[in-house]
């Protein structure tokens, strides 16, 4: 115990004064906003009233949306890196590179926000398809993230040992099954964290689907504030629950991380 | 009689691998300069030469690793050089042992072997079936009936890849780290793995990079005596080593590399004993 404060007392003593700081702020928070009756309210709307089940379907939308964004992106994501890393001998492969290219840059270069709308306003309705916006969402995130993911997939891949690929093409595998048997695998375990990094990043931005009227834990909060006239409370869970979910997340990852360090070891 | 067709050449043996006029260039730097020369069937080759001389370069236009910038590599009756031809077919027969051994890292020593008989047996079936699918439409139209391919088991065929390779391990002795991964062994074991590798698709040859160069000394023999017994066993091999001790006892003929060309050729015997070529001497007094 003497030893360990010997060691932390400056962190002790950085959480000593940030515990003191919230102390203050949150006792002039209660008096000066009238804490107390904010929080009723909340409550009121939340728990009596049953509000928690907006916020079920909410966090349940947002790891939906979350979830099937990161697999279709990591479809996608792998597809174009492969095609990227083909040698360009034949015509067709450099058109299919100029393709992925293409798609690369314009899902990098719009806001989420805006392939939302014109997908679900515009593109989903000249194709005549009708979609619940939560499908459609997670079909636009899945797009979205396809174009990051190549791009962390080609990483991934070029950190792959070329020897792997070559003696996968020497006893005679061609070139695609090569890539996804042999070097595929072996560069997905190298991006393990930055894939969890791009999951993180996806449920943070998962919080605009309420453009399109899904309800997804911030829309979830914002209903309710706007149907009790109250902000304040519901906004401060809303962040509460964002940084619990990301930080969870963000220990699970720490923890691969670890698990392959030690794997690799051996 | 044409050599060209891979049948014989003048001495009457079948030659497998017929290399003419190889040109590989690297930006500026010609590193094959028209090498024409004839692997036989059977035959042991071993290519020694000084660094940088082109000798891996070579091997790796033989399987088309490096695509040749000029000239033809003719096996089983194919330019393998030309884009056009089929070259996952041909590598099947010619197989390939890299200096880095080269294992996959994510199979295990089992998956490592049966991978690629597996795959390539299942594409077989998938092949066959849509061919008697176009043979029974066709036959409705026909008066007298085609037969149909025989298609085979999938099921049998990762069965029958695995007891191959399970007997593989078995002659090398590392049967029992089938499900290992490659990490778990030593450079030897890896090495003798990645042989075994090549072995299990039947190779008409196999090529070997300086197989024992990246090992152990104390590993060295275990490589040697296993590739050995292939030679004693009648397979074809080219080989690219350091190990002029090899070289002397197994060698049908030693190639001497210099300058993006075969300088010298010969029999062991010659080569070390009675190397004509000025460069040839320069470089054995040099390693040896
Ligand atoms: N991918 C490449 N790009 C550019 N130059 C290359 C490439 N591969 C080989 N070279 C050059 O070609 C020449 C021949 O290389 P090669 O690897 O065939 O020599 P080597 O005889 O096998 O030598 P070593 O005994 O060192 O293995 C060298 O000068 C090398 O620098
Ligand atoms: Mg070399």
């Amino acid at each position: 115990m003497k030893k360990f404060f010997k060691k932390h007392w400056i962190d002790a003593i950085v959480i000593a004064a940030v515990a003191v700081f919230l102390y203050f702020g949150a006792c002039s928070i209660y008096t000066k906003f009238r804490f107390a009756k904010k929080w009723n309210i909340f409550y009121d709307y939340f728990v009596v009233n049953h509000g928690y089940n907006k916020l079920v379907t909410g966090l349940k939308n947002t790891g939906i949306i979350a979830v099937s964004g990161l697999m279709i992106g990591i479809i996608i994501g792998t597809l174009i890196a492969v095609v990227k890393v083909i040698p360009p001998y034949k015509k067709i492969t450099r058109y299919a590179q100029t393709v992925g290219n293409i798609y690369v840059a314009f899902f990098r270069g719009t806001p989420i926000v805006v392939q939302l709308l014109v997908g679900y306003y515009i593109l989903l309705p000249l194709l005549s398809v009708n979609l619940p916006p939560v499908t459609a969402c997670c079909l636009i995130f899945g797009l979205n993230s396809g174009a990051y993911i190549s791009e962390i997939m080609r990483g991934g891949i070029k950190s792959v040992d070329p020897g792997q690929l070559e003696a996968a093409r020497a006893v005679g595998l061609p070139f695609s099954v090569a890539m996804l048997k042999v070097v595929v695998p072996q560069a997905i375990k190298n991006i393990l964290p930055t894939l969890g990094n791009e999951f993180i990043a996806l449920i943070k931005e998962t919080a605009v689907v309420g453009y399109v009227g899904a309800v997804d834990i911030t829309k979830a909060f914002q209903d309710q504030g706007s149907n009790s006239y109250e902000y304040m409370i519901p906004y401060l869970v809303m962040a509460l629950i964002y940084i619990v979910i990301v930080a969870l997340i963000a220990a699970m990852i720490k923890l691969m991380e670890r698990r392959l360090a030690k794997s690799e070891r051996k | 009689m044409n050599a060209n067709n891979g049948i014989n050449d003048e001495s009457g043996k079948k030659v497998l691998i017929d290399v003419v006029g190889l040109r590989k260039v690297y930006g500026s730097k010609v590193v094959l300069d028209g090498v024409s020369e004839q692997i036989h069937e059977g035959e042991r080759v071993v290519i020694i030469g000084p660094s940088g001389s082109g000798k891996s370069t070579f091997l790796r236009c033989l399987n088309c690793m490096e695509d040749p910038d000029g000239g033809k590599i003719i096996f089983n009756g194919d330019d393998i050089a030309d884009m056009k031809v089929d070259i996952n077919k041909h590598r099947e027969k010619m197989g390939m042992v890299f200096q880095q051994f080269n294992l996959f890292n994510n199979k295990t020593v089992l998956q490592n072997i049966t991978l690629a008989p597996v795959y390539l047996g299942k594409k077989r079936i998938r092949r066959a079936k849509i061919k008697n699918a176009f043979i029974s439409v066709g036959n409705l139209f026909r008066k007298d009936k085609k037969t149909l391919l025989e298609v085979g088991d999938k099921s049998k065929v990762k069965a029958d890849a695995e007891a191959n390779a399970h007997r593989l391990l078995q002659r090398i002795g590392l049967d029992d780290r089938a499900d290992e991964y490659p990490s778990r062994l030593s450079g030897g074991q890896k090495q003798r793995v990645a042989i075994v590798r090549a072995l299990a698709m039947n190779p008409e040859v196999i090529l070997f990079d300086e197989p024992t160069s990246a090992l152990d000394p104390e590993m060295v023999g275990e490589v040697l005596e296993l590739m050995k017994q292939l030679a004693n066993e009648g397979m074809t091999m080219v080989v690219v080593t350091h190990e002029m001790g090899f070289a002397r006892e197994v060698a049908d003929r030693v190639f001497f590399m210099c300058d993006g060309n075969i300088a010298e050729k010969g029999t062991p015997e010659q080569i070390f004993k009675n190397p004509q070529n000025p460069r040839t001497k320069q470089f054995l007094d040099s390693i040896l």
